[in-house]
């Protein structure tokens, strides 16, 4: 499907990554957004409660974010598209109701546009520490789709595709902007309504007597139905069978949430976004993502000029997790380094599925702003002399 | 190549919209990148305000203002401020009757404009910040007139383009003579 025109300002804007972010939203086919505005992403949400009305959509300021993180799922459930925007603090309080969309499948969008934490931290300055949290931070076992834009131009693309996702695999699908990305304002191109892909909602063919609204083929999501089109279901955050109706017992348990959790692991290859540069030669590869996977590649570029045979891989979905891709690239690489703006988080889950098989550097940061270069570029020569002590010893040994 | 400027001033002046023109000139009309940040930290509420713009030919990997090459300065504490870290080397724009500039190093030019004057001339005192486009896009060069100009008249509220636009020209002659 085809996005429609009326929410779409073709053309070359120089816009904020916050109010791109509003742009993807509405080039999307978002028309609901409830929030509670909060610093550094305010000017999403000012710029929603300015365009929306103007497309038929509805903003409401919410009392406070656990309201906002289930008003939106009322009206996906009501048939819009929908989402809602917050940062750190407002992020937390949300995650009840992450689990819910989880639970019971609402396609939604979490816009978080990270600030340094803990509690109300830095609200002016960028981080990447609320990574662990978008993944982990309600209680149970479910899964989430995450992206990282670098830039305001990716803002727009992105949100785009998180609507996209959240239709498809009928989960929450958080967009893990930063501060600097938020409020850097850049060029942002705006293609065409025709040229942008829109997925459109799938609802069922069955006929009302027939249909089950938690029956889904294997490792998908099921199709859903119009509100009042006079099909009988039943959504409920308790553990349910095919109906939707409640089940207490250990079978449908199981059955379930295996099935959130599958859609997502099995289809992982489908959903996930990388870039990858230079990575086929390296012995160093630099996993970045969000603004710092910009700053590294200065430091990446300049250590390649010095002769550093370094590569970049980028994560543009940092959940799903690319676990296969970096099984592969340890196979040959022999040192990874993850800068990140938070003291360790990200880093942990490239180190388990290196698996021991090279050497693994963490290079944290706490947040306020963002990684010097030079410091990037200090972190790859470490690890290009440990590489060559390690091989020098290596070859004494066979000796 | 790739430019840092820093835009300082204080808050109402319209430092952040003049980031904006040059910024948006830059980027959509002159097909370069540009990337623009502002302080939003405590100082940024104190009165001074502050816009970064990177300006270059190719991709801008590092989003921030280490050493800028032109400092715009608006205010006499944007001047104190943040002429220190401005480069050896770099060009200092400055409002003549609000600013005078100390510790100017020898390797920088200064170029002073009375531009709150100028704006008076024109109609409201606000409209000094396009003057100081002007200002800008005739001393440094590094836009060109007709993508600043065309963009002024774009980035301004709907009826004033006319009196922004002779703003605009005032402050670019006053420079054109200068350079």
């Amino acid at each position: 499907m085809k996005a429609d025109p009326k929410g779409v300002l073709t053309g070359a804007h120089f816009l904020d990554g916050d109010h791109a972010c509003c742009e993807g939203a509405l080039a999307a086919g978002c028309r609901f957004a409830a929030g509670y505005p909060i610093t550094p992403s305010t000017e999403v949400v000012e710029r929603i409660a300015a365009r929306f009305p103007s497309v038929g959509g509805i903003f409401i300021q919410m009392e406070d974010e656990l309201a906002s993180s289930i008003a939106l799922q009322g009206a996906v459930w009501g048939g819009a598209k929908a989402m809602t925007v917050t940062s750190g603090p407002g992020f937390s309080l949300m995650m009840e109701h992450i689990g819910y969309a989880a639970m019971v499948e609402t396609p939604c969008v979490f816009v978080d546009v990270q600030r340094s934490g803990p509690s109300t931290g830095l609200p002016t300055l960028p981080a990447q520490a609320d990574m662990m949290q978008a993944r982990w931070g309600s209680h149970g076992d479910y899964e989430v789709i995450a992206l990282c834009p670098n830039s305001p131009q990716e803002c727009f693309d992105l949100t785009i595709k998180a609507f996209n996702l959240a239709e498809v695999y009928r989960v929450p699908v958080m967009m893990m902007m930063d501060e600097c990305v938020g409020h850097m304002t850049e060029k942002v191109v705006i293609p065409k309504a025709s040229e942008i892909h829109v997925e459109p909602r799938r609802y069922t063919t069955a006929k009302p007597e027939d249909y089950l609204p938690f029956k889904a083929e294997k490792n998908s999501a099921p199709p859903m139905v119009r509100a009042g089109d006079g099909y009988r279901f039943h959504v409920t955050g308790l553990t349910h069978d095919e109906r939707g109706y409640p089940v207490t017992n250990a079978e449908v348990q199981d059955r379930c949430v295996r099935r959130l959790v599958d859609k997502i692991r099995a289809n992982a290859r489908q959903i996930i976004m990388l870039e990858e540069s230079d990575t086929s030669d390296a012995d160093i590869v630099v996993v970045s993502y969000g603004i710092t996977s910009r700053v590294a590649v200065k430091a990446i570029q300049q250590a390649r000029e010095d002769g550093y045979k370094v590569g970049h891989l980028r994560l543009v979905t940092a959940w799903p997790f690319p676990e296969k891709r970096l099984r592969t690239l340890a196979s040959h690489v022999k040192a990874f380094i993850m800068p990140e703006l938070n003291l360790g988080q990200m880093y942990f889950e490239m180190q388990r599925c290196v698996e021991g098989r090279a050497a693994t550097y963490l290079l944290p940061h706490a947040g306020g702003s963002v990684h010097d270069p030079e410091l990037i570029y200090q972190k790859i020569a470490y690890a290009a002399r440990h590489m060559r002590v390690k091989e020098g010893k290596e070859k004494e040994a066979a000796k | 190549m790739t430019t840092e400027i820093k835009f300082g001033g204080f808050g109402g002046q319209g430092v952040i919209l003049a980031g904006i023109i040059i910024g948006r000139a830059a980027s959509i009309l002159d097909h370069k990148y540009a990337t623009l940040t502002q302080s939003f930290g405590p100082e940024a509420r104190g009165g001074a305000c502050s816009a970064q713009v990177i300006i270059s030919d190719d991709k801008i990997l590092y989003p921030y203002v280490t050493r800028p090459e032109i400092l715009v300065a608006m205010s006499q504490e944007a001047c104190n401020k943040f002429l220190p870290e401005a480069a050896d080397d770099a060009t200092v724009i400055i409002e003549e009757d609000l600013v005078k500039p100390r510790g100017v190093k020898p390797g920088m030019s200064v170029f002073a404009i009375p531009a709150t004057r100028f704006a008076e001339e024109l109609g409201p005192k606000m409209i000094l910040n396009i003057v100081m486009v002007g200002f800008f896009t005739a001393v440094t060069k590094l836009v060109s007139h007709k993508s600043v100009r065309e963009t002024v008249k774009g980035s301004v509220p709907l009826g004033t383009e006319t009196m922004n636009l002779m703003a605009f020209d005032r402050g670019y002659e006053y420079g054109q003579a200068l350079v």
